[in-house]
Parts: C-alpha cells; structure tokens; sequence
C-alpha cells in the first residue's frame, strides 16, 4: 500500500516536471522579446519606414507586405480548401484515387517549407512568369497552408452529424442543397478555426517567401499583386543577419510585432472554437 | 385506386446478404399501417425502400416492383427529389436542425421553392397548427428547435415533414426516445393526422401498434410474415410464428 502511494507521488512529481518543461520556453521566449522589443514599440516605429541603413526608423512595409501575404494566401487556399474538403467529404466515393489523394494532402503537411520555396520560385515565378512578387508569394504560400485548411475543413465537415444530413435527403434535398444549407453552416465555425490557424504558420513562415517575393528593403508600398513586398519574418531575418550595427531593441522590436500578429490570430482561433462549442447542442 | 403503396416481390440485399424475401404488401390509403417484428428482421429496410432512403448506402440492391401512386419508383429513372417530398420520413430520434422553429419548417419550402415572405409564413403556420404547435409557439417561432422537449421536438420534426406537402408519411420508431406520455400524444396526432396522409410505422412496442394501426404487417427474417387487419393480427393470428412474436416467445 505504501509502495503504490510513493509510486504515486513519484509520478506526479515526473508529470509535472515535464509540463513546466514544455511552459518554461515560452514563457522565457515571450519575456525576453517582451523586455527587449517592447521599448522599441511607438507609434512611430509601426508607422514609418526603416531609415538610415535600417539603424533607424520603424517596419510599416514589412508589417504591411505581411498583411497582403496573408490576405492573397486566404484568397488562394481558402476557397480552393474548402471547396477540396467538400468534395471528399461530401461527393468523393471510397476508392483508391481518393486514398491516394487523402494520403497527398497528409504528406503535404510534412514537407519542409523550403521545398515550397524553391517550387513556388520554379513554379510561379519562372515558368508562370510572375516574377518575384505578392502573386507567386501567396500562391506558393497557399500550397503550403492547403493541406491545413483541407484536413481542418474535412474534420469540421465530417463531425456535422450524419443525422442532418439523412433528414435534409429525405425531405428531397440534392446533395450540394444539403451541403449548402445543411453541413456547411454547422461546419462553419471549424473550418476558420483551422484556417486561421494555417494562416498564422503562414504569415510567420520564412522559407516560402524568401525567393518569392520578400525584398530586402522597398522605398514604397507595393501597389499590385506584381510588385515585391517586404515581410516581417525575411525583414527580421535581414536585421539579424545581413545588416550591421542593428540596434537590438529595433531588432526585437519587429520579433515582437510579428509574434503580436501571429498570437493574436491564434487567440481568434481558439475564441471562435470556445463560443461555438458552448452554443453547440448536438 | 385505394392503394397509396403497392410492393411486389420486393428482394432487397446489403452486398451479398439478402435482407428483404420476396416481400408482398399493399398499403391502403389514409390508414395507419404498422409494421413489427424483432431487431434486424428488416422492418426498417423495408421502410426505407419506401422513399429510396437506402441508396445512401453502398452496395445495396433491391429486386421488385414497389408502385406509390400507381407510379414505379424501384428504377433508375425515378426522381428521389419528387419521390421524397411525396413519401416523407419522420426518425427515431427527433433530430431537428440547430436552427429556429420557424426556419425547421420552412427548410423544405425553401429548397424546393414552394414559397416565400407571407406565403411562406402561412406553410410554417398550416404546418405546425397540424401538428398542434402552434398555439403554445406562435409567438416563439424564433426560439431554438433544440430548446423544445423530444416531445415537442418530434412534432416539429413532423410539421417539418408536413410543410412540403407529402401524401405518405413513414415513421421509424418515432417514438422510442420518448416518455409514455409523450408517446400517448405521438400516437394522438397520428390517428388526427390520418385523415389527411397515408401513414406507414415501424414499431418495437407492439401495445402501439395494437393502439394506433389499422393494419399490421409482421417481419420475420427478412420475410412478411402475415399482414391483415390489425385487430385479426392481435386476437387470431393465422401463422404460428406471429401468435408467438405476440404472445412474447420472442423478439
């Protein structure tokens, strides 16, 4: 009896030394770029572009290129996910060509972002012709958040009970009436959940960008989807690395800009995800 | 023509095992037709040939001549659009959608476009004064659907039936997730509901069908077994087997 409580209790101490583990990273990651980055944070920094050899001045280019990265991604992926996860939740037979596909999107999701770099810069911006800009940027990071959204999407698809749909056939319903009305907007609110996600892995990813579009430094605004941008990872990568006598706070700064963008979207997923699991009733 | 359904020889088979023999039943017009026997004797297969219900599952085949109306519908020129809304189906578990009252009745209007604005309102309103809803809801018709009790739920689910006018009503085991006095009002609105549709019901509890049907038909292994008049089944069946089904030897 006394031997399987010190088991116990010799248990409880090894789980919860491996769950502080796992937390003190993060917490030490988010106070360091917290300590360092926040009194380089103004108005002024957010707002303005790098001045004097980037020693100076603020990141607005870079947060801005990342914004438009996200947005042409969301445009790319997210109709093109979600209409996937329709069909082969939906209309797809069990076959061996959907096995096959199904096992495609799972080694999509494993294969290393700069791969997806170097085919979107194959791809897109030689043999398509697009050239080093937003467009290849955004396509070449939607390949890369596809398999996320589709695999979101199909478990979304998939936990809207089978129950709706039988009742939605047997008033008469077609399938894509039932998909439309029926399982799509009960599945709603799991899709963004997992698209959101995706798309916060591809506005901090690197790798994807890095031939595709990012420029080390931009005079202006990009103004269409040809031009090439500036992005907060490639831009901290740069004034990390390629640039000498970088102030560190500015450099920290920027760290703390993209991982406030990237947490803030992650929380938006995680929010979504609660309230819709309160009102669910089923 | 009495006959709203009318099955010949109906031999239905999941992949290679044979579910439905040769089955042969005519079902009268604006009566309450039962249907029992123990689990997995195929009552409820046979119910869901009634509106294709089963072609939602791969590998099925049914053999035979199942006319509603006078029209043949085991073929493949049959449209499940038109089939469906003419033969409806209420579950066993009440299952309406998370939406509204009013936007579970209306589902079915609004898909097949019957009607819209006031039109629309007059459907949801004629459907669920049959099914006696209406008096308690009308002034609620945008609370949640999942709000109701199972009770309420399943009338609703009924009334959603109702809304895109079918002639025949197929109900399976519509109530075995409700209380007695749930099933007391259930089998209330059937017997008000029969003068206007022609009811078919798959049923565990055989007290119900005693109660509510005019005619029963007794599954046993994928066979009908005996089918006549619902007080004949009960007081002088002609098959042993149904006189032991009833009497509880088994099932």
């Amino acid at each position: 009896m006394g031997n399987a409580k010190l088991t116990q209790k010799i248990v409880f101490f090894l789980l919860g030394v491996a769950t502080v583990m796992v937390i003190i990273p993060v917490i030490l990651i988010f106070a360091l770029i917290l300590v360092n980055g926040l009194q380089a944070i103004s108005l002024e920094f957010i707002f303005s572009t790098p001045k004097a050899g980037m020693t100076q001045g603020g990141i607005f280019p870079a947060i801005v290129g990342t914004l438009y990265l996200v947005l042409g991604t969301a445009a790319f992926s997210l109709p093109l996910g979600i209409l996937a996860a329709i069909y082969l939740t939906e209309y797809a037979s069990d076959n061996w060509l959907t096995r096959l596909i199904d096992i495609a999107i799972i080694n999509l999701a494993g294969v290393p972002s700069i791969v997806f770099g170097l085919f979107g810069v194959a791809l897109f911006v030689i043999l398509l012709n697009f050239g080093t800009s937003i467009l290849s940027g955004s396509l070449t990071l939607s390949i890369m958040t596809l398999p996320v959204i589709i695999t979101a999407s199909k478990e979304a698809l998939n936990s809207v009970p089978k129950s709706f749909r039988e009742v939605s056939y047997s008033l008469g319903a077609s399938r894509w009436q039932t998909v439309r009305n029926v399982v799509l907007p009960n599945a709603i609110p799991g899709i963004m959940t997992g698209t959101i996600l995706g798309l916060s892995r591809a506005a901090g990813e690197t790798a994807p960008i890095l031939f595709t579009v990012a420029a080390f430094y931009l005079p202006r605004l990009p103004r269409t989807v040809y031009d090439q941008a500036m992005a907060l990872p490639y831009h901290i990568y740069v004034l990390s690395t390629q640039v000498p006598n970088v102030p560190v706070k500015i450099q920290y700064g920027t760290v703390l800009v993209l991982i406030v963008i990237v947490f803030f979207m992650n929380i938006s997923a995680a929010y979504i995800r609660a309230k819709f699991r309160k009102k669910k009733q089923w | 023509m009495k006959n709203a359904i009318e099955v010949k020889d109906l031999d239905f088979y999941y992949g290679k095992f044979k579910a439905l023999s040769k089955v042969n039943i005519d079902v009268r017009r604006n009566e309450i037709t039962a249907l029992i026997g123990p689990s997995g004797c195929g009552k409820s297969t046979f119910l869901r040939c009634l509106n294709r219900m089963n072609d939602l599952i791969p590998g099925i085949k049914a053999e035979g001549s199942i006319k509603v109306e006078g029209v043949e519908i085991n073929n493949g020129t049959t449209d499940l659009v038109d089939l469906r809304k003419k033969v409806g189906m209420v579950f066993q578990r009440p299952n309406p959608f998370p939406l509204s009252i009013f936007e579970n009745v209306a589902f079915g209007p609004k898909i097949h476009r019957m009607a819209k604005g006031d039109e629309l309102k007059d459907i949801v309103k004629s459907s669920l004064q049959k099914v006696l809803l209406w008096d308690e809801f009308k002034d609620k018709l945008n609370k949640n659907a999942l709000s109701l009790t199972l009770e309420q739920q399943q009338r609703l689910c009924i009334a959603r039936l109702v809304a895109v006018r079918p002639d025949i009503l197929l109900m399976d085991e519509p109530c075995s997730a409700l209380d007695p006095v749930a099933i007391q009002k259930i089998e209330d609105l059937m017997r008000f509901l029969k003068k206007d549709y022609t009811i078919i019901i798959v049923t565990h509890n055989m007290q119900q069908a005693a109660r509510v049907s005019d005619r029963t038909g007794f599954f046993l292994l994928g066979e009908l077994i005996e089918f006549s008049e619902t007080d004949k089944i009960f007081t002088a069946p002609s098959d042993k087997r149904t006189e032991e089904y009833i009497t509880g030897r088994y099932g």
